[in-house]
């Protein structure tokens, strides 16, 4: 594997060569286990192992590495994983920016890629691969629920605010995109603001009859808190990231009542989640979250996948990805021409059950909903 | 046309914000005046702040107690630095304290994110506080906000009393004329710098608990907050009590009005989304601009001595 | 050992690895060194104002990342096939590292001259505040701009070129750094041991000394900031073709920091300390990181005992002799 001659193609000859293990894979799993945002990572990353111990397959090997959220480091992993480490299946990023640095090359050099969290349009519409598949959602899709949700809720009028940075604004375009009433003003907010005071005090000044918001993490947080203590009361809509069972507990009673929008959620009514649910309680200690959902799907299409054809057929192997043929914790789960999901969202409400903060389900926002940007991809 | 009610609720939350930022400042600006150290961890004694006070509310269920533990523990972990690593410090350059003051962060946040996990904590803000206050002309405020308003400018007070009028001030300000007359005269300059060490993280933990409150407790909270410390201390000039102050309120009423005004302004000629993106990325140069603009006409700040 | 012979080690062995990598199949190995070149030479730059001129700029990462977009977005233009600039002139992208170069020095030197004029009439603890603040502020344009990719940063695919070589292969760009570093190594040497050096050296020990034999502190340390400045943008750009990818976290003052203890591990005014610095915290990412999520936290410690106990850096201890600076 010494000369690379024309770097892509050569690689791709060297994926296909080198790595032709007769039976049995090698996963590469790139997430965040340090630093901020880790508990995303370390969610996706249990879910995803807890189906493979479910499967008892032993001839799934999995490397891990930690990505620190940087996505230099991301790229220098993906490059290890492809060049020393010989992985089939490359998996795991959390965040769009990290996916979009990583996956575009990964998959040039023939590897294929799961995204278990990340759905950047970039990689949904023109950038779309054959190789990359994701399992979680294209990022406007929970945006867009929250927007068809406010029109089933008789809102007309919207104040709608995010952080300034690409994925938020991907998120207002996404609920405007759905939603058919006025918007009253759009706020970018400062990336990692944690005083949302200003914000606030338009939202009270201001006509609008609901608050549609995407803030991740701590972000979303900072505002539950302080909107609720504002004496404002109009009603929020958001994506699930802010309520979320990992984050709940942190933004406390703030959240009791609040709708979000989420393809899943640990009361959907099928036997898989359930088993799901009750076994990663059990190994775990703690109630799966989202990220840890999504972690579990992607290692069983992975394993689906595996059931029907050798990586080293690599044709063989996209189509039996391409089938999403196994059992998903959302219930019916089939990939869309530019292999992202096309799959049912819910809206959720956050409930206090047992002394815990969760979520339940109280309506379907979207149906069999795809992304905006599948028309946009051809491959 | 803004109503009036919106421009007086952002004047009070730039104040909020410039009160929360003095109480950052002031122990950054204490230490450096009097021991002559830069502390970049500052913004990590922040976060034990907020992490102690959590952990005993959750253990207790008492706001108060928690708020007692994040004075407890951030002045504890302060002094504990200070006599282990800092003491060693003075006598070298910046350089040094700059990096082992580098080094404490990442293992502050690191060592936190081990006891306590990834996940933010639960923290929130006393029943006895919650709710709203109706203001004269039809404004209605957090209690909140106006009680951490009211908290800061009691703390700023008491510290000005604190340095001009008692012993411990005494000797503070001693120390920041002359270092080597005040150890000749006796008084224990040891003590006397773990004790400053101690009652500046011990402003920077209650700080954390009471912003904490409000906003996610997280690794890494401090560290934002510590940046614009450092904006501040610049602007009101390094070593100065009253010039953390001025600076504090200066940065927080700009911070917040840009981030109003702004995107107004914008608005005016351009699409409202275009508009909303430009005046924020704008907004959140602002201070930095402030701060270029100040040093430009007075290189050592509002109230500095020295350049 | 001589701190020449301990130079020499230093390069030698950052020649030695991407070897073994060949040799061993593992071409990793090229990209771990490729990494430490780069990093090292973001240092360098550092090192000739905080080593040499004892002015500590805690804001590097902000000519790291002009250098990086400066990659970034003319590799980008050259991509989509649209300009750069329409007006005033019109202004293509490119994929030519030797372009890219250039406009990364220049970039990075203009940077440094503005952010220089308003820093350098401070020192000491203002300067240290200074420069990371305004690190900060290009930190958050970045971010907030959404023209190339904001938070999400600006992939590029394939590296740019040089004289029709294949640089996607590992040990060709590698080589190529490692040249350009050498060059750079040579230029500070020469430097440091010219008259200006002398002048930068003396401003550093005594300013209103040199100030009374009529040599001006300010411009000295001016030109010392704009040439370290030129360096560390170039060192971004090289960064950004190691990784066909930019973005705003090359500005965080995390990066800052690093750099920083780059040239501290390795050794302050030693000329290739900082790449021992880079090396030796590569190697502790890698062994530490696969043993612990926690790692920093262990290298927190190490760097306090480093700096506590071990002031000369790797290079001081390898010489057997303190670095003459604190």
């Amino acid at each position: 594997m010494r000369a690379l001659v024309t770097p892509v193609a050569a690689l791709v000859l060297c994926a296909a060569s080198v790595t032709a293990s007769a039976d049995g894979l090698k996963v590469g799993m790139i997430t965040t286990l340090s630093g901020g945002g880790s508990a995303l990572g370390v969610d996706v990353r249990d879910g995803f192992m807890l189906a493979l111990d479910q499967s008892e397959r032993s001839d799934i090997e999995v490397v891990i590495e930690d990505d620190q959220r940087k996505p230099e480091i991301a790229v220098q992993i993906a490059d290890k994983m492809v060049q020393s480490d010989n992985v089939d299946v490359l998996t795991g990023i959390i965040w769009s920016n990290l996916a979009i640095a990583v996956v575009p090359s990964v998959v040039r050099q023939g590897k294929f890629y799961l995204s278990p969290n990340a759905g950047p349009s970039k990689l949904a519409g023109e950038g779309c691969h054959e190789n990359y598949f994701n399992v979680a959602w294209q990022n406007d899709n929970l945006h867009e629920a929250a927007g068809g949700h406010a029109n089933d809720a008789g809102f007309t009028n919207s104040f709608i605010l995010a952080p300034n940075y690409p994925a938020g604004h991907d998120a207002l375009t996404g609920y405007k995109r759905f939603f058919t009433g006025e918007i009253e003003a759009e706020v970018y907010t400062e990336l990692g603001q944690t005083d949302y005071a200003a914000e606030i005090a338009q939202i009270r000044a201001s006509d609008a009859d609901s608050v549609f918001f995407f803030l991740p993490g701590g972000m979303g947080i900072s505002f539950m808190k302080q909107y609720a203590g504002s004496g404002v009361d109009l009603p929020v809509v958001g994506p699930a990231f802010s309520f979320d069972q990992g984050i709940l507990n942190a933004v406390g009673e703030a959240a009791l009542g609040v709708r979000n929008t989420s393809q899943w959620s640990k009361d959907l009514d099928n036997a898989t989640n359930q088993a799901f649910v009750a076994s990663f309680q059990e190994a775990y200690g703690r109630l799966p979250s989202l990220y840890a959902s999504q972690g579990f799907d992607t290692a069983n299409l992975l394993i689906s996948a595996l059931d029907k054809a050798d990586v080293s057929d690599t044709q063989a192997f996209r189509e039996a990805l391409r089938a999403a043929d196994f059992s998903s914790v959302r219930g019916d789960f089939m990939f869309g021409p530019n292999h992202h999901p096309v799959q049912d969202i819910y809206v959720r409400e956050v409930i206090m059950e047992g002394g815990v903060l969760t979520n339940r389900i109280v309506s379907l926002a979207l149906e069999d909903h795809a992304d905006a940007y599948a028309g946009e991809c051809s491959m | 046309m803004m109503p009036a009610t919106l421009v007086a609720e952002q004047v009070l939350n730039g104040l909020q914000f410039g009160v929360m930022l003095f109480l950052m400042s002031a122990g950054l600006t204490l230490v450096f005046g009097v021991m002559g150290l830069i502390n970049l961890a500052h913004g990590s004694l922040y976060m034990i702040g907020a992490f102690a006070c959590a952990a005993v509310v959750s253990l207790t269920g008492s706001f108060w107690l928690g708020l007692a533990a994040s004075l407890a523990a951030a002045a504890a972990a302060g002094a504990l630095v200070e006599m282990t690593l800092m003491r060693r410090l003075y006598q070298r350059g910046h350089l040094d304290q700059v990096l082992v003051t580098f080094a404490l962060i990442l293992v502050f946040s690191e060592g936190t994110r081990w006891i306590f996990g990834a996940f933010p904590l639960y923290l929130d803000i006393p029943p006895s506080l919650a709710g709203t206050v109706a203001l004269p002309g039809g404004l209605d405020y957090p209690l909140y906000r106006l009680v951490i308003i009211a908290a800061g400018l009691a703390v700023a007070a008491g510290l000005f009393q604190l340095v001009s009028r008692t012993r411990l001030g005494m000797r503070i300000r001693a120390g920041e004329s002359d270092r080597e007359m005040i150890a000749a005269i006796g008084v224990n300059i040891r003590a006397l710098y773990t004790a400053v060490f101690a009652l500046g993280a011990a402003l920077a933990g209650f700080a954390g608990a009471v912003i904490g409150s409000i906003t996610s407790v997280e690794v890494g909270m401090g560290e934002p907050v510590l940046i614009l410390a450092f904006v501040v201390i610049v602007i009101g000039g390094i070593g100065s009590i009253k010039g953390a102050l001025v600076g504090a309120i200066l940065v927080g009423v700009t911070d917040t009005m840009g981030r109003l005004l702004l995107p107004a302004l914008f608005g005016t000629f351009l699409e409202p989304a275009d508009a909303a993106a430009t005046g924020a990325s704008l907004a959140s140069m602002l201070i930095y601009l402030l701060m270029a603009l100040i040093l430009f006409f007075r290189p050592g700040g509002l109230f500095g001595k020295v350049a | 050992m001589t701190p020449r012979i301990a130079s020499a080690a230093v390069a030698l062995l950052l020649l030695a690895v991407p070897l073994a990598g060949t040799v061993m199949d593992e071409p990793w190995l090229i990209t771990l060194a490729t990494r430490v070149a780069i990093l090292g030479m973001a240092g360098v730059g550092l090192n000739l104002v905080l080593g040499y001129g004892g002015m500590v700029s805690l804001g590097h990462a902000a000519y790291f990342g002009i250098g990086g977009y400066v990659a970034g977005v003319l590799a980008h233009h050259a991509l989509e096939g649209d300009p750069v600039l329409l007006w005033p002139v019109m202004l293509g992208g490119t994929d030519s590292m030797i372009v890219i170069w250039l406009v990364a020095i220049v970039s990075g030197a203009l940077l440094a001259l503005l952010i220089g004029c308003l820093s350098l009439r401070t020192s000491g603890v203002y300067f240290i505040m200074i420069t990371l603040a305004f690190a900060q502020m290009i930190y958050y344009f970045t971010i907030s701009w959404p023209a190339y990719g904001g938070e999400d940063g600006l992939p590029i695919y394939l590296r740019n070129s040089l004289f029709g070589l294949d640089t996607m292969d590992p040990m060709t760009f590698f080589l190529i750094v490692f040249a350009v570093l050498v060059v750079v190594i040579c230029l500070v040497s020469m430097v440091v041991r010219a008259r200006f050096g002398l002048a930068l050296n003396a401003v550093r020990q005594n300013e209103t000394r040199v100030r009374s034999v009529g040599i001006g502190g300010f411009r000295v340390r001016l030109v010392a900031f704009v040439m370290s400045g030129a360096i560390t943008a170039l060192a971004g750009a090289l960064f950004v073709d190691l990784n066909r990818f930019v973005s705003p976290s090359m500005l965080s003052w995390h990066t800052s920091g690093e750099i920083m203890v780059f040239v501290i591990l390795g050794g302050v005014a030693r000329l290739w300390g900082p790449i021992a610095g880079a090396a030796l915290y590569v190697f502790l990412e890698q062994v530490l990181g696969s043993m612990t999520d926690h790692w920093q936290f262990w290298v927190g410690l190490l760097l306090i005992v480093v700096v506590l106990h071990a002031r000369g850096g790797i290079m001081g201890f390898a010489s057997g002799q303190r670095s003459d600076d604190g």
